[in-house]
């Protein structure tokens, strides 16, 4: 859906974008995951064609990217706001009327999503009168509306209230299932890890890592594995342990080992007590603190 | 696809246009501004309160003048008074002021003239100082005439008073009447009000540039449309308020003009309409001279200059109060921005009476022809009727600089409108320029 080839963006002093590649694809939910300054703003101003790279290639579908194809994509920005002043209903008209919609169109969509998110009745208010939820709501509305191809979430989680957060992760996956290309952008990386299929991680303007989210954690499996067994393990062999509890059932154990623990399995398997084994990914933030520190791991070639 | 500027220049428009603020100010304008036209000419036609004034003259100098209108004199005998009994009596008494002529050591009318004081129980007004440096100067004058060996009733027989009646020889090599005072009126209300018109409505600009950005809206609307775009839509729809805004000001102020003249002064209209030249009575030649100088002035290009160095100022300085206005987090800010962009328009203003004195002098034509000051000084100028080849040129300046203005406005604007939370200067707003 959208391919970058080595964008390269300067602020006056700062290299906020140092030459990255990244390709997000058709239909996935696409994480952008970084520390704040790391250039995920400056690369989603580049999508949106707010401002326009230095150097480098965007693409949209299979060419590059054009100024009508800002109409074909959504995008909330981490700094959101409406026109106080201004009536909910004619705001979101106006909004969509902009993205190209024609008057009758856009009306007939966004009764049906105040209908659906049940607030028909903040049409004829104005911003001001709402509740900070409420007017987060409209602002929902105001980015899906022309029913972009593409999606871009910058920071969507905060400053939503908790109610309101699970229904728009329901709604935009919703949309995902319905075809659309979701693309979060956040510096919480645990709160996107269980949406995301995808993810791009990028420190001071470079990708540190990119791909598939499932290819990307088995990378950085360090030998970490949970056992849940019948009762307590005194002794791990080879492996070092990391974190014990226990419960009613047993006891869990976290142990880490060099090489792939088969024969520790196989005893505990052989004396009837393990009751679950399981091989422990790394959290995205794991794999983040871990590329920081030891640099990032090669594609095996196999 | 929808044309994205027109989109913004109705919103602009019509968010303003209906506010009960907007409805309000286009009415009452009218109104303040025909008080502001009538209330003066009331309070001056009303007479002011008589005053007493005690005089002390030991030089026997303006006596036995008693005075005119409100201020009336009143002599102390210099025999037995002196300065400081005179203060005392006027303490003691409910007159207003002490005049003190004195008197030199052998009546030397430049000792006398140095040291006449003047006391009050209030700050002298003007115009009683006015009047006693009347009378004290006639008389001195006299005295030294008489001094020199010449007769005052000869002078003042030979005073001479000279009317010149002036005319301005047209193209056409008809004679119009020259009408300097109605034309200095008119030059100086055409620029007073281009100046108002045009810091009015590119503040506006200004607020809702500033609305955009601190109501964060101003991301998403970029991500729709160019930078560029939403800052031409937002001077062009705030430029068309004002035009309508312009047209109901003119249509209502003529409506009062006309039920005022109608209602409050039928005697006028009943001498205009019997003032034929056959009668030829005071009053009605005095109409027919005001009908001569009315015709004396260009109207069309008046009206047609207005208009375009109204549009030609406003879009130049809402250029500039638009990039201003991205800069700025909060309205509060803005104060020390505004001042120095406006100070060449008031610097237009502070020499509007220089232009009017020489309206084809040099300080006039470089001030009509710079593009900042060019709104209000040519406004000035255009009633007194100036070649046409420099109003062409100075209006080619004017619309030249407004692009060169709202090109480099959009560059700032670009940059601005996306910064939060920075205390901006003018060597940063040159940086972004450079972005």
């Amino acid at each position: 859906m959208i391919k970058a080839t080595n964008v390269t963006k300067r602020y006056s002093k700062k290299l906020a974008l140092d030459a990255i590649n990244l390709s997000i694809p058709k239909g996935s939910v696409y994480g952008l995951l970084g520390p704040n300054g790391a250039g995920k703003t400056s690369f989603i101003r580049i999508m949106n064609q707010i401002t326009a790279p230095d150097e480098g290639q965007v693409y949209f579908g299979d060419r590059t990217l054009q100024p009508i194809d800002i109409a074909r994509i959504g995008y909330l920005p981490e700094e959101r706001g409406l026109y106080k002043k201004m009536k909910v209903g004619e705001q979101v008209l106006y909004l969509a009327r902009l993205k190209g919609l024609s008057t009758a169109e856009a009306k007939l969509r966004a009764k049906k999503w105040f209908e659906r998110l049940e607030m028909a009745d903040f049409w004829e208010k104005k911003v001001e009168d709402l509740s900070k939820g409420m007017a987060q709501k409209v602002q929902f509305v105001t980015t899906v509306l022309h029913e972009p191809e593409l999606l871009i979430f910058d920071e969507p989680f905060t400053g939503f209230d908790p109610i309101n957060t699970n229904l728009i992760k329901r709604e935009i996956l919703r949309l995902s299932e319905e075809g659309a290309t979701v693309i979060f952008s956040t510096h919480r990386m645990e709160s996107v890890e269980e949406i995301c299929d995808h993810i791009g991680l990028i420190n001071n303007g470079q990708v540190m890592v990119e791909g598939p989210l499932l290819d990307i954690r088995k990378r950085y499996q360090n030998g970490t594995y949970s056992f849940v067994v019948k009762e307590a393990v005194e002794h791990w062999g080879e492996g070092t342990l990391l974190q014990e509890s226990k419960h009613h059932t047993g006891h869990s154990y976290t142990v880490k080992f060099e090489r792939y623990p088969g024969t520790v399995v196989s005893e505990l398997a052989a004396k009837g007590t393990l009751v679950a084994f399981e091989e422990v990914l790394p959290s995205v933030q794991d794999i983040f603190i871990e590329i920081v520190e030891n640099g990032a791991k090669l594609v095996p070639h196999e | 696809m929808n044309n994205p500027i027109l989109l913004i220049i109705q919103r602009e428009f019509l968010s303003r246009v209906r506010k009960k603020t907007f409805l309000l100010v286009t009415i009452l304008g009218p109104l303040v501004f025909a008080a502001l036209l009538i209330v003066p000419g009331i309070l001056a036609s009303m007479p002011e309160e008589d005053k007493n004034i005690i005089v002390l003259d030991e030089a026997a100098l303006i006596i036995p003048e008693e005075g005119r209108g409100e201020y009336q004199l009143e002599y102390l005998d210099p025999r037995e008074n002196d300065l400081e009994s005179a203060k005392k009596s006027l303490i003691d008494s409910d007159f207003d002021a002490l005049l003190y002529i004195p008197t030199g050591e052998n009546w030397d009318p430049d000792f006398i003239k140095n040291n006449i004081l003047l006391f009050g129980k209030e700050d002298p007004s003007i115009n009683m100082v006015q009047y006693l440096d009347g009378v004290l100067e006639d008389r001195l004058n006299k005295q030294k005439l008489l001094r020199n060996g010449v007769d005052p009733n000869v002078v003042e027989l030979s005073l001479t008073q000279v009317n010149i009646q002036s005319f301005t020889l047209g193209d056409e090599g008809a004679e119009q009447q020259s009408a300097t005072v109605l034309k200095m009126g008119l030059g100086y209300i055409a620029g007073i009000l281009i100046y108002f018109f045009i810091f009015f409505y590119a503040v506006m600009v200004m607020r809702g540039v500033i609305e955009e950005k601190s109501s964060r809206i101003v991301e998403v609307i970029i991500s729709s449309v160019r930078p560029f775009q939403l800052m031409m839509g937002k001077i062009l729809g705030i430029g068309a308020v004002g035009v309508v805004q312009f047209i109901i000001w003119v249509l209502l102020s003529g409506g009062i003009y006309f039920i005022a003249t109608m209602f409050i002064f039928p005697e006028m209209i009943a001498d205009q309409a019997t003032g034929t030249p056959v009668g030829m009575d005071a009053s009605s030649s005095q109409g027919l001279e005001i009908y001569d100088m009315l015709r004396a002035i260009d109207f069309p290009l008046i009206i047609g200059g207005f208009i375009f160095y109204f549009f030609g100022g406003y879009f130049l300085y809402s250029a500039m109060f638009a990039a201003l206005g991205s800069a700025i987090d909060q309205e509060t800010d803005s104060q020390q921005f505004i001042m120095p962009v406006t100070v060449p328009m008031i610097i237009a203003l502070v020499t509007a009476a220089n232009v009017i004195q020489d309206p084809n002098g040099p300080l006039a034509f470089w001030m009509s022809m710079i593009p900042f000051t060019a709104p209000i000084s040519m406004m000035i100028r255009l009633p007194f009727g100036i070649p046409i080849w420099q109003v062409i040129v100075s209006g080619a300046i004017l619309i030249g600089t407004f692009f060169a203005m709202v090109a480099l406005a959009g560059k700032i604007y670009r940059v601005g409108i996306l910064m939060y939370g920075k205390k901006v200067s003018w060597k940063e707003l040159y940086k972004w320029l450079r972005h």
